[in-house]
């Protein structure tokens, strides 16, 4: 447990000095990589709450970080139009305002999703959250007002009390906050009565309910969590780029967070940064290498999938097995 | 005397298949109550009714005087049913220890909180130290589930069950792949719980069905032939007929 | 009137090709138990192998050998290389696989014909529209592709119900198990259901290529449509594909006809037609949330 403190803190260290760095060395762009790393990992380590903690195999996680998303971007569009939505729901360009109002309203749709998606399992589940997602998908892109398949352009950021988030660097240090206070809470959640329940479910559902488990409403509880936890990077996200678009509510938008936790390790605490990061840096380069990254990430991935028993999870404990049984 | 478990003309039909025809059985309060029956005579089935993993086509239950027939199977646990399997049925990933302060977590309840601590109940954890301290399985304690052997693994099953504090034990072929030595040790648990928890015992080991059970009922094709004593069972030709004809190696 | 009878043919014949794909879809889930997204893929093939094969020969019609043989063809290198792997696995990782297949197709598909739409040319026999009822006039082609497509829904009803290989499938989508323990060649009949389905996605795909653009994406669009079809249908049945694909796609096509034109009586042009492609689009999705709050399982279980 010292160890893991003291590996934290350290991370945390980095993580903050990284923009002096980026800025003495010319390497202004990690600053923003790492921003959407920080964004991403927030999001996934959501979705691996309910898929490698609660065994909930979602496809259409996106759909939660898009509403978060569209959240700040529609408070945003009302804030400039001066205009209240519905007529007496007005605008706002402050963080500690969007912010949470994303993460209830993304808690809500997962309410609604989930209790619906819940009476199912298996393939059937994996198949209605990927559609639900893309029906909302559909939705978004229905709004003419906000854009319609183009988005809303966010255009003057947020504001954290006076300090205008349009500067990079001061929204690198808000999304540190974040990040750093989302995994402290995740971390009390996975270790609280409720996580260690919904641990159980995952393991073995039949035999909880014949402990008086009633699994429904736990599984629920933790998908609307998740879903929390996923408006909460959406709303970030929307921050950030300063555009809150349809694709962050696309299906494969829901495909690329299930890789990432797939690439860090399925129902691993930290593994969602290491999964957000991998992703995030292999997409980069090979962009920057080729217009047919898909290609290349394709191969990747399948790769890593059979090329292992179990996955990516698999292909880490191979590996730190043989590290273990090497001679020294 | 008091009846814990009440089924009334219960049915149950698989498309074609009448699984469960018109049963009806009485449990009584402290009793061993045996469930005998050859091989697809129904008992799983019975179980998984008396349980809510089933709902019947026909008939009533009643826990305790409380019809509990349309209960959903977790709120039927929480009237104070338990189960145990006959495949055993735990969670693989955790310790030995871990299992059983999950099933005291599970009835003392407060499972929604998230900003706790599990490991901070203290009143689950001495439970679990007292529950394990008189077990054969402290030594044992933080062996992860499945790394258990099986006779290992039906003790925990039983734990976990009586960690629940039922006031009805469902306990579904207690003694199957159990070895001699085991399934001695398992009659003498269980004799050990006579009269603190009521037990519906489905078995085919007739040792241990003699040495327990206050009340046998004998299942056939769904249908209870008949319900009486150990000595009613030995001396019906009925039940030769019907049963031990059919599985020799049982007599 | 005339109008209601050509979108319902509209919606017989989306409803067709939905058919058509969630068949194998629910196929190879319910034999396999093997989700496959890729499944849209072969469907993409499908569309493009005969667009090309028609474009190059300049005979339309033989464009449909080579659609049937490439995504059948396409169907069994998956099996063989990826699918066969995964049969073990948990969902997780065949969604991956089979999500990562996606990629790998959409990018070769863009390599070998490029990022723009191909189009098909109708021979002028099927392509000139014909007065089926006094005003109802109609393409013979899509008559074809709806007659077409009952014919393989009369095919696979047989092949489900007579014949033996019908037998494995419904003992297989009941219990899997079961059909191991028969002795059969389970390799084998595992990859000549993969191919069967390949095959009924590949004319899927060449039949809607003279309706739709033929391009990159368009697998993926029709994919999610079609789970829609699978989860409202009941997963592994065949026959809940068959209801399920008429009802959505004659649903889907008449909401997108109707809708957008009942909303301009109550309100303005371009904000009426925008909500009814809106409220259109998302009518499926909202059927399978009104089915699963009576049917969880769908509307027939899995053998039928």
């Amino acid at each position: 447990m010292r160890q893991h403190l003291i590996f934290i803190a350290a991370a945390i260290v980095c993580l903050s000095v990284l923009p002096l760095v980026a800025e003495a060395t010319g390497q202004l762009a990690l600053v923003g990589l790492t921003s959407r790393i920080m964004i991403y990992a927030i999001a996934a380590a959501s979705l691996n709450f309910i898929l490698g903690y609660g065994g909930m195999v979602s496809f259409g996680h996106a759909a939660f970080f898009g509403i978060g998303n569209y959240v700040v971007g529609i408070l945003y569009f009302h804030h400039a139009e001066g205009v209240p939505l519905w007529g007496f729901i007005p605008g706002s360009n402050q963080l500690l305002i969007t912010l949470p109002t994303a993460v209830l309203v993304a808690g809500f749709a997962a309410l609604v999703i989930g209790s619906l998606a819940l009476r199912t399992r298996g393939v059937q589940f994996i198949m209605i959250t990927l559609a639900f997602a893309q029906m909302l998908y559909f939705f978004f892109v229905s709004l003419k007002t906000y854009g319609g398949e183009d988005g809303v352009i966010v255009r003057g950021a947020n504001d954290l009390f006076a300090l205008s988030l349009r500067d990079k660097t001061a929204m690198y240090y808000v999304i540190l906050v974040v990040m750093v206070l989302f995994f402290a809470f995740l971390w009390r959640v996975v270790h609280s009565s409720f996580g260690t329940v919904l641990s159980g479910i995952r393991q073995n559902e039949r035999r909880m309910t014949a402990m008086g488990i009633s699994s429904y409403r736990y599984k629920l509880y933790g998908f609307v969590l998740a879903g929390m936890g996923a408006g909460l990077a959406g709303a970030l996200m929307a921050v950030f780029m300063r555009f809150a678009s349809p694709d962050t509510l696309h299906w494969t938008k829901s495909g690329e967070l299930l890789i990432m936790v797939i690439l860090g390790g399925v129902g691993t605490f930290f593994g969602p940064i290491l999964g957000a990061a991998a992703f995030l840096i292999l997409q980069t380069y090979l962009a920057a290498w080729t217009e047919h990254w898909q290609l290349a990430m394709g191969l990747i991935l399948l790769g890593i999938v059979l090329g292992t028993k179990g996955g990516a999870k698999g292909l880490f404990d191979s590996i730190a097995r043989k590290l273990r049984t090497e001679p020294r | 005397m008091n009846t814990i478990l009440a089924i009334d003309d219960l049915v149950k039909r698989f498309a074609g298949l009448t699984a469960t025809d018109h049963v009806s059985l009485n449990v009584a309060t402290g009793h061993i109550h045996a469930l005998i029956g050859p091989n697809g005579a129904g008992k799983s089935t019975l179980i998984n009714l008396l349980c809510g993993e089933l709902i019947p086509n026909e008939g009533r239950i009643t826990l305790l005087g409380e019809d509990i027939t349309a209960c959903p199977a977790a709120e039927r646990m929480k009237r104070g049913l338990a189960r145990t399997f006959q495949i055993t049925n735990l969670l693989n990933d955790f310790t030995v220890q871990q299992n059983i302060s999950l099933a005291v977590q599970a009835r003392q309840g407060n499972n929604f909180r998230i900003l706790d601590t599990a490991r901070g109940r203290v009143s689950i954890l001495t439970e679990v130290d007292e529950l394990l301290a008189a077990s054969r399985l402290e030594p044992r304690r933080d062996v992860v589930a499945g790394n258990l052997s099986s006779g290992e693994r039906k003790q925990l099953e039983l734990m976990m069950a009586l960690a629940g504090r039922p006031k009805l034990l469902l306990l579904d072929e207690p003694m199957a792949g159990l070895g001699r030595l085991e399934s001695q040790q398992m009659i003498e648990t269980l004799r050990g719980l006579r009269g603190k928890v009521s037990m519906l015992l489905i078995e085919h080991d007739m040792e241990a069905v003699y040495a327990l059970a206050d009340r046998i009922s004998v299942l056939v094709y769904g249908r209870v032939i008949l319900t009486g004593t150990a000595d009613d069972i030995r001396a019906s030709d009925e039940v030769r007929d019907a049963y031990l004809g059919l599985e020799d190696e049982l007599c | 009137m005339t109008l209601i009878l050509e979108q319902l043919l509209n919606g017989l014949l989306y409803g067709i090709t939905l058919f058509l794909l969630a068949a194998g879809l629910t196929l190879i889930f319910g034999i396999m138990g093997l989700i496959n997204l890729a499944h849209g893929s072969l469907y993409m093939v499908g569309a493009f192998v005969g667009a090309w094969v028609a474009s190059q020969t300049g005979s339309f019609w033989l464009g449909l050998p080579a659609a049937l043989a490439g995504a059948m063809l396409a169907g069994f290198a998956i099996e063989l290389g990826v699918m066969r792997r995964l049969y073990a696995r948990d969902h997780l990782d065949q969604v991956l696989a089979t999500f990562a297949l996606i990629l790998i197709f959409n990018e070769l598909t863009v390599l070998l014909f490029g990022r723009e739409p191909m189009f098909v040319e109708l021979p002028a026999s099927i392509a000139t529209p014909i007065e089926l009822l006094p005003g109802l006039v109609y393409p013979p082609f899509r008559l074809l592709i709806i007659a077409a497509g009952l014919g393989v829904a009369l095919g696979l009803y047989f092949l489900i119900n007579r014949t033996r290989i019908g037998m494995l499938v419904r003992a297989g989508s009941t219990n899997r198990d079961m059909v191991r323990a028969l002795g059969v060649d389970i390799r084998l009949l595992y990859t000549m259901i993969f191919g069967l389905g390949a095959l009924l996605a590949g004319l899927a795909g060449f039949m809607t290529s003279p309706v739709l653009a033929v391009q990159v994406g368009m697998g993926e669009q029709i994919l999610l449509a079609t789970f829609v079809v699978v989860v409202i249908g009941g997963v592994g049945s065949i026959k809940g594909a068959f209801v399920a694909g008429i009802l959505l796609g004659i649903v889907d096509t008449c909401l997108r006809a109707f809708l957008p034109g009942v909303l301009r009586e109550i309100m303005a042009g371009p904000e009426a037609d925008a909500l009814g492609v809106g409220i259109a689009s998302m009518g499926i999705y909202l059927m399978m949330g009104i089915v699963l709050l009576f049917r969880p399982q769908g509307l027939f279980q899995a053998g039928g």
